[in-house]
């Protein structure tokens, strides 16, 4: 009965979506205020009646329904509760009902938090959203449905999940990414019904700033989570291969840092509208085009865990209609868009536009890597990869050179700044940034390394200029606290950002520099040394996991006599589907991970392949992205967001 | 008493040992989603990292041992394409598109900067209505959004 009431209340959730996409539409148009208001009551029901669809797919999952199709290909009853719940959006009917779930969340927020906006505007957005809501909840039904049923009779025993879906990173991953790709839906939102209703003010700029930042921050969280989780989930040490699904979540990001900086501009100053709006729409078209890669097939990924033709076609047409609306609507209003202010060459305006250069090359070029192979194949000129040693001889240059120019950015005000000022505030920084990049080569590496001496000279530069700006605020402060209070959210957000692109940057460049591997042959008892640590092999035993059977080795790690950890790497064979995982462990440490991953049983089973990684600085990998997502999400608590709050309840009241 | 574990692929010389890990990522398991060889344990992946090795000790060079695997599996392996026509686009689009995006900026700014000398010389006149015309504006935001 219950898969019967979701999918019932996922037509429910249909219609009000198609209501919403309408109605408060055309009473913007008309200047109908009871139709304009009847947007926040259906945002309301669509989410109600999303969540109930959303419980009913998780009742069945809890309470191993397998009669339900999408649940006995996806779950099984010997499978623990939290992954059960977590194979809700495991395959794909499941991802696209909790991307739905998330859109109309957003949606209701959306309408629940912005009191300050004219009436008109908020039908407007919320409008748009339920034309994105109703291209997808259609999308669901028609394609599809996580509730088809096998009847009359269905397997007594579901197929199991993916056991390398199974565990923690499944159950955070997907839903910070959803909550990014799908938030930035609100940014698309704004600028339409800014282009549509002709207001493309600093005021347009200042409401939908806030979406913007928490959209991105998610998307910044969910990827970096999907790198941890490929890290030690996969078992071969990697942290981004650039495979077409890392690729389809990494161009939005970058198109939505892009539009992050570029709102600044907007609000601030009044200038760059235009580009900003379309930065906006192409944020969330960018998202789209990640879901039609992912769920189409037409891209060979290891991550493509359910994929099929038909509802490729459905995302393409989705996509074609989103983007060719959008852009003619673009098309026609953008061009009566007025800058406000002027600068000067020497300007953070332009050091802004710089930064929106490189980053959106920088996204063309992710997404020129994606599809050349596509492109080649379909020109009938054979079959080519483009892969990691593409990306990396591309992006390092460009990253590198956006990085020098973010540091300059810091010391240049708005509107103009004299060159001499510039070279007073940087100076100091530079030559700092220089010498330590050229000494810590040799103090780590022992002997000159260029590529560690460019990463650690750029990513000192990025945080140096951040502090010596952040000093420099002090110079004419009163006390220390008072100017602390004073300097905005939004500073302190800027500054934890970039100082989280630098963290990043020394853990890319340490990590493949100085990381070391090994692939040993081991029997009991035998012993390889890597970067100073011991590693010895003292056998395997057998484990019983609840859904599978597994060979774990003991592994002791010392350094100079000294224990260091012991750790339990595994080889499971999971019961149902039979296949085998490699489950690696890993002592993990700010500056370095030591990482074992059982290979395959050699000479019957008295040795094991036996890889062995020591990973420095990987940690900082993720810390980076942790405090760029934690950047954007400061910014939010800026005081002029929550005023403009304040001041529009009263206004209700 | 301990003993020395041994390396699955062994090399006497460390140098080779270096170039079989970089060969083994640069090149795509051909059989495999999408994995390098390193990462793969597919039985095509395990019998191309064994003959990268034997090549490597037989003293072949890189772009010979490249070559041949090439000419068996197609430019489909290598995950690093080769520059030639149809891939300019690919190498150098890169480039292109930063100095392109770089003299638009310039181009902006030129425009900018004339159109600034030419409403300061009609400076008063003007500014004396589009002060009126901001106040205006700013009236009407005040308006609405209290």
């Amino acid at each position: 009965m219950t898969p019967e009431i979701g999918e019932f209340a996922l037509i429910i959730g249909l219609l009000l979506s198609v209501i919403l996409a309408v109605v408060p539409m055309v009473g913007a148009a008309t200047r109908n205020e009871m139709w304009m208001s009847f947007a926040k009551p259906l945002a309301l029901g669509q989410f109600l009646f999303m969540i109930i669809s959303f419980l009913c797919l998780g009742y069945a999952f809890a309470t191993d329904d397998f009669s339900v199709v999408y649940v006995a290909q996806h779950s099984n009853s010997q499978m623990p509760i939290q992954f059960k719940l977590s194979a809700i959006w495991g395959g794909h009917e499941g991802s696209l009902l909790l991307w739905a779930l998330i859109l109309c969340g957003w949606t209701f927020a959306v309408s629940r938090f912005s009191k300050a906006l004219p009436l008109d505007m908020l039908a407007r957005v919320l409008s748009i959203m339920g034309m994105v809501g109703t291209g997808f909840i259609s999308f669901l039904l028609i394609t599809s449905s996580p509730f088809a049923r096998y009847l009359p009779s269905y397997p007594a025993d579901g197929a199991d999940l993916n056991p390398l879906l199974q565990d923690f990173g499944l159950i955070v991953h997907p839903p910070m990414l959803y909550m990014g790709y799908v938030g930035f839906s609100v940014a698309f939102a704004f600028a339409l019904a800014a282009l549509l209703s002709g207001r493309m003010d600093a005021a347009w700029a200042r409401w939908s700033r806030p979406w913007t930042n928490i959209a991105w921050s998610f998307l910044g969280l969910g990827i970096t989570l999907g790198s941890w989780w490929a890290y030690y989930e996969l078992g071969w040490g990697g942290w981004w291969f650039w495979d077409p699904v890392e690729n389809a979540s990494l161009m939005p990001w970058l198109v939505g840092t892009a539009l992050v900086h570029s709102l600044a501009v907007t609000e601030k100053r009044g200038v760059f509208k235009s580009w900003t709006l379309l930065l906006a729409i192409f944020a969330f078209s960018l998202s789209l085009l990640g879901t039609f890669l992912v769920r189409s097939g037409v891209l060979t990924s290891v991550h493509a865990f359910a994929s099929d033709p038909e509802r490729g076609f459905f995302i393409l047409m989705l996509l074609a209609i989103t983007m060719g609306g959008s852009l003619t609507i673009y098309a026609l209003k953008a061009p009566s868009v007025k800058s406000e202010s002027s600068f000067s060459w020497l300007s953070r305006e332009v050091l802004l536009l710089v930064n929106n250069v490189f980053l959106t090359v920088m996204a063309v070029t992710v997404l020129l890597g994606t599809l050349y192979p596509l492109l080649i194949d379909a020109l009938g000129s054979g079959k080519i990869s483009v892969g990691p040693p593409y990306f990396n001889a591309v992006f390092v240059p460009i990253m590198g050179t956006m990085s020098i120019a973010m540091g300059i950015s810091i010391a240049v005000r708005w509107r103009e700044t004299s060159q001499e000022s510039v070279i007073k505030t940087l100076w100091l920084p530079a030559v700092v940034s220089l010498v330590i990049g050229l000494i810590f080569p040799f103090a780590y590496g022992g002997g000159f390394d260029f590529r560690v001496f460019l990463g650690m000279s750029v990513s000192l530069w990025v945080i140096s200029t951040v502090v010596r700006e952040f000093i420099s605020k002090f110079r004419n402060a009163t006390t220390i606290k008072t100017k602390l209070s004073q300097l905005s959210m939004s500073y302190y957000g800027m500054m934890v950002a970039h100082i989280g692109v630098a963290v990043t940057a020394i853990g890319i460049t340490l990590v493949s520099t100085y990381s070391e591997e090994r692939d040993m042959r081991m029997a009991k008892g035998d012993h390889v040394e890597l970067a100073g640590y011991l590693f010895t092999f003292e056998g395997t035993k057998v484990v019983k996991g609840p859904n599978y059977m597994a060979d774990q080795a003991t592994i002791v790690i010392t350094e100079d006599g000294q224990s260091v950890t012991t750790l339990h790497p595994e080889k499971r064979r999971y019961n149902v589907k039979r296949n085998m995982m490699t489950e690696a462990d890993i002592d993990a440490g700010l500056f370095r991970d030591l990482y074992v991953a059982l290979g395959e049983p050699l000479n019957n089973g008295e040795a094991w392949a036996v890889r062995v990684h020591y990973k420095p600085y990987v940690r900082w990998l993720w810390l980076g992205g942790i405090l760029m997502s934690l950047g954007g999400l400061l910014t939010v608590f800026d005081k002029r967001y929550r005023k403009k709050k304040t001041r529009g309840r009263v206004a209700n009241a | 008493m301990l003993s020395a574990a041994i390396d699955v692929y062994e090399f006497k010389d460390p140098e080779k040992e270096k170039r079989f890990q970089e060969l083994a990522y640069e090149l795509r398991c051909p059989k495999c989603q999408n994995q390098n060889l390193t990462d793969s344990n597919a039985e095509i992946a395990k019998d191309l990292r064994t003959k990268i090795q034997q090549m490597l000790e037989a003293d072949k060079s890189n772009p010979e041992i490249i070559d041949y695997m090439v000419e068996r599996y197609g430019d489909f392996v290598l995950y690093k394409p080769r520059v030639k026509p149809q891939t300019y686009l690919l190498w150098y689009g890169p480039a292109l598109f930063i100095i392109l995006g770089l003299i638009s900026i310039a181009w902006i700014l030129r425009g900018r900067a004339k159109k600034q000398a030419n409403t300061t010389a009609e400076a008063t006149e003007l500014s004396a209505t589009q002060t009126q015309q901001l106040d205006d504006l700013l009236h009407i935001k005040k308006d609405k959004k209290s």
